[in-house]
């Protein structure tokens, strides 16, 4: 068998003292898609924020293990370069950079990294052009500031659409359908699962079943206290949005 | 030739009250300033007897006054008797042979901004045939501007050569009363250009290439002139991206630009004297008057900076709207980092009728830098319909600058409008973490970023500068953030 693309060992983390994760684990392969679902405040974003490089956070124990390498090791721009990405839940506004030019250097920043030549101006428009259909994106975005003054849902779309140009090997969505209309939620989700190969993994961080109608996830998580303490199938999702978190968080008070 | 020798003669009579003997032949003069001094100078360059009486008379008012210390800047006091004001250029034997005697930082500097190898080796002053390359260079292109009848040469050669005209316009836009700094430069300059483009002429070529080519080291006390006759147009590029140091620490120069009617001049500066270090020390300072006269009606100047490097900057550089319909233009960069203070602005005096101005300015603070911006918008009664449109940008990047401004209006036409925007805003966590999480370094994060944020002015820059000057930006950058 091979080895796993992620695995997560015994990770505790927190900052300024409080501690957030208590022992997490979690393994994925590639091709896989795992969800995680859990109360507010349970460390889902603390989890992502960690796997993407935020310094914010102490580690007090644990590993994670990506591809093989230690990635908590790496600068997050290296995590980037080899293939983690992250989809906020708040998409950051950098007003004056223009998202055409940052999503360039993004991407000619990792095609570097990786060895591969970069791309113009014009074979990058044409990539382009090409991936804004993934997320029915309007052309004129691609001139604005990046995610100045674009609505909630239209940052969340746009992620998805860098996620589209990046091609991620580990793509982590943290709540990505939160703030979404009926619309945009199917074609994001849509979008999501073309991007979606063998050789990729997706971590999908929700508070929705409804998403997962569309990204059906190979195995589901239940995150609380900052530990994972039940996984199940897609059906587990459909149990917590019958029956909310308590039957399995009281469990978990007992247990620990 | 007979004024000289009057001037030295009357130099000569004079030494002896003073008990203090330079020799003429001298390469410079003893550090201090007084009278002898300014008659040394004037004769060093073989001046007519006007302009030598011009220089003691802004000398004597000088010494009535008082340094300015309303700038939001600190430095220790400057003793003007410690400063020497006239040495000969260097000659060529003093020059590196080659870029191997040159220091190698500065090398590594030239390689970030990704200046040719021939231009380094100028740059640096090497003593090769670089020398011989610019001179030919220049003369072609020398003889490109005479053709049209322009002038361009140091202000030394324009007051032998072209006496009348220096004698014309000289400290009319900038009397040499208008404060302590221009006073003692109108005292005691020694270096600096004059243009002069004839009525309806376009100057054919950005004179920053000439400039950039020929460029002599800028004196520490620089006199620059330019006049456009009616219906000309010139662009003036004055500085360079690659780092210049210097020995004198204080630098006051003085620019003076006459636009007549329909007359157009774009004057652009890219300033990147030595900052000193994260202490401020050894940085230049830079105490700059700057004005441009609209004098005929339609008239437009249009000063745009990119500010970098020094110690200390003090620089308004301003236009006067006498003409109808003037247009007067501001588009600053300012960057103040390491222990950098930057007090810098415009003023725009709106005299004529249906003037018009525009003023933008970016502020970036990082390390402990300060940077203030300093503006006056002031419509007179006769500026019927003036307008004025002032947009005035801080940017942030750490926790131990400071960003200020000071916008002064006064407007005493009730038809006039005047409109001010400002924003501060920080270089946050976010949004490096953001970026760096996309596969962008901090440092390019940062850039990016930077750019974005002048690049209302850097298209305002003639091309092939605006490419410079990004990358200095992100030079003078390096290692503010994390
Ligand atoms: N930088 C920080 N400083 C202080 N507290 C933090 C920080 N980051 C996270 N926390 C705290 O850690 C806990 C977990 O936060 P996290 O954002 O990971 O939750 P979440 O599971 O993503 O919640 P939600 O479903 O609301 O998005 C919260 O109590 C939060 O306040
Ligand atoms: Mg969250």
């Amino acid at each position: 068998m091979s080895k796993p693309l992620l695995e997560i060992k015994n990770l505790h983390a927190g900052v300024e003292g409080r501690k957030i994760l208590n022992g997490l684990s979690l393994e994925m392969n590639a091709g896989e898609v795992h969800a995680i679902m859990g109360p507010n405040g349970s460390g889902k974003s603390t989890l992502a924020s960690i796997l993407a490089g935020r310094e914010d956070y102490e580690i007090t124990d644990g590993q994670v293990i990506y591809q093989g390498e230690d990635l908590l090791e790496m600068a997050p721009e290296e995590r980037a370069h080899k293939g983690v990405f992250l989809a906020f839940q708040y998409p950051i506004e950098i007003p004056g950079v223009n998202s055409t030019y940052f999503l360039k250097a993004a991407l000619n920043e990792k095609r570097k990294a990786n060895g591969q030549p970069e791309l113009d101006a014009m074979e990058f428009l044409t990539l382009v052009k090409e991936k804004m259909k993934v997320v029915e994106l309007p052309e004129d975005f691609l001139k604005r500031p990046v995610n100045a003054g674009f609505s909630g849902g239209e940052k969340k779309r746009n992620e998805i659409f860098q996620m589209a140009v990046l091609e991620p090997t580990l793509a982590i969505l943290d709540e990505t359908d939160s703030g979404l209309d009926i619309d945009a939620l199917r074609i994001v989700a849509e979008g999501v699962n073309r991007l979606k190969t063998a050789n990729n993994a997706q971590l999908v961080i929700t508070h929705y079943q409804r998403l997962l109608n569309y990204i059906v996830p190979d195995q589901v998580h239940v995150l609380s206290n900052g530990r994972i303490i039940k996984t199940g199938g897609k059906e587990l999702a459909l149990e917590l949005e019958e029956k909310g978190y308590d039957w399995i968080t009281k469990g978990d008070a007992v247990a620990a | 030739m007979s004024t000289a020798t009057d001037t030295i003669e009357g130099f000569v009579k004079k030494e002896y009250k003073y008990g203090f003997i330079t020799d003429i032949e001298a390469d410079s003069a003893p550090p201090g300033l007084n009278e002898e001094i300014v008659r040394f100078i004037s004769a060093k360059k073989q001046e007519p007897e006007w302009l030598l009486e011009w220089r003691l008379k802004a000398y004597r008012h000088w010494l009535t006054m008082k340094e300015p210390r309303w700038p939001h800047v600190q430095y220790p006091p400057i003793n003007y008797q410690d400063i020497v004001y006239y040495s000969a250029p260097k000659s060529p034997k003093d020059a590196p042979r080659s870029l191997d005697e040159v220091d190698p930082k500065l090398l590594e500097t030239y390689e970030k901004l990704g200046i040719p190898l021939r231009e380094r080796e100028r740059l640096a002053g090497v003593a090769v045939d670089a020398v011989f390359d610019s001179v030919s260079v220049g003369t072609t292109f020398k003889e490109t501007l005479a053709e049209k009848g322009i002038i361009f040469c140091s202000i030394s050669e324009a007051v032998r050569e072209h006496p009348d005209l220096v004698k014309k316009y000289l400290g009319t836009v900038v009397p040499y009363t208008d404060n302590f700094f221009a006073a003692l430069n109108s005292a005691v300059f020694t270096d600096g250009s004059f243009c002069f483009i004839p009525k309806g002429v376009r100057c054919p070529m950005e004179l920053s290439t000439y400039f950039r080519i020929n460029a002599a080291k800028s004196g520490q006390f620089e006199r620059t002139l330019i006049v456009a006759e009616e219906g000309s147009h010139v662009s003036y590029l004055e500085g360079c991206t690659a780092p210049m140091r210097d020995e004198n620490q204080l630098h006051a120069a003085v620019v003076e630009l006459v636009a007549l009617e329909k007359a157009e001049i774009k004057y652009s500066t890219v300033q990147n004297w030595y900052p000193g270090d994260e202490n401020g020390v050894g940085g230049i300072y830079n105490f700059v008057t700057k004005r441009g006269l609209c004098k005929g009606a339609n008239s437009k100047i249009s000063w745009t900076q990119v500010e970098t490097g020094s110690a200390i900057t003090w620089k308004y550089p301003s236009c006067v709207l006498l003409g109808d319909n003037a247009v007067g233009e501001f588009y600053s960069v300012a960057l103040a980092n390491l222990k950098q203070q930057a007090d810098t602005g415009t003023k725009m005096i709106h005299i004529g009728k249906n003037t018009r101005s525009t003023i933008v300015s970016k502020g970036i603070s990082a390390g402990r830098g300060q940077n203030s911006y300093r503006g006056l918008v002031e419509v007179r009664k006769s500026a019927i319909d003036a307008r004025n449109y002032t947009q005035c940008d801080s940017l942030l990047i750490g926790d131990r600058c400071g960003a200020h401004t000071f916008p002064y209006i006064d407007v005493r036409n009730t038809s006039a409008s005047v409109e001010h925007e400002a924003t501060t805003s920080k270089i946050g966590e976010d949004q490096i973490f953001y970026c760096n999480q996309r596969g962008i370094s901090t440092q390019d994060a940062v850039n990016m970023i930077v750019n974005g944020f002048c690049k209302e002015v850097f298209k305002e820059l003639p091309m092939e500068f605006a490419v410079e000057a990004q990358k200095l930006l992100g030079v003078s950058l390096e290692g503010s953030v994390g």
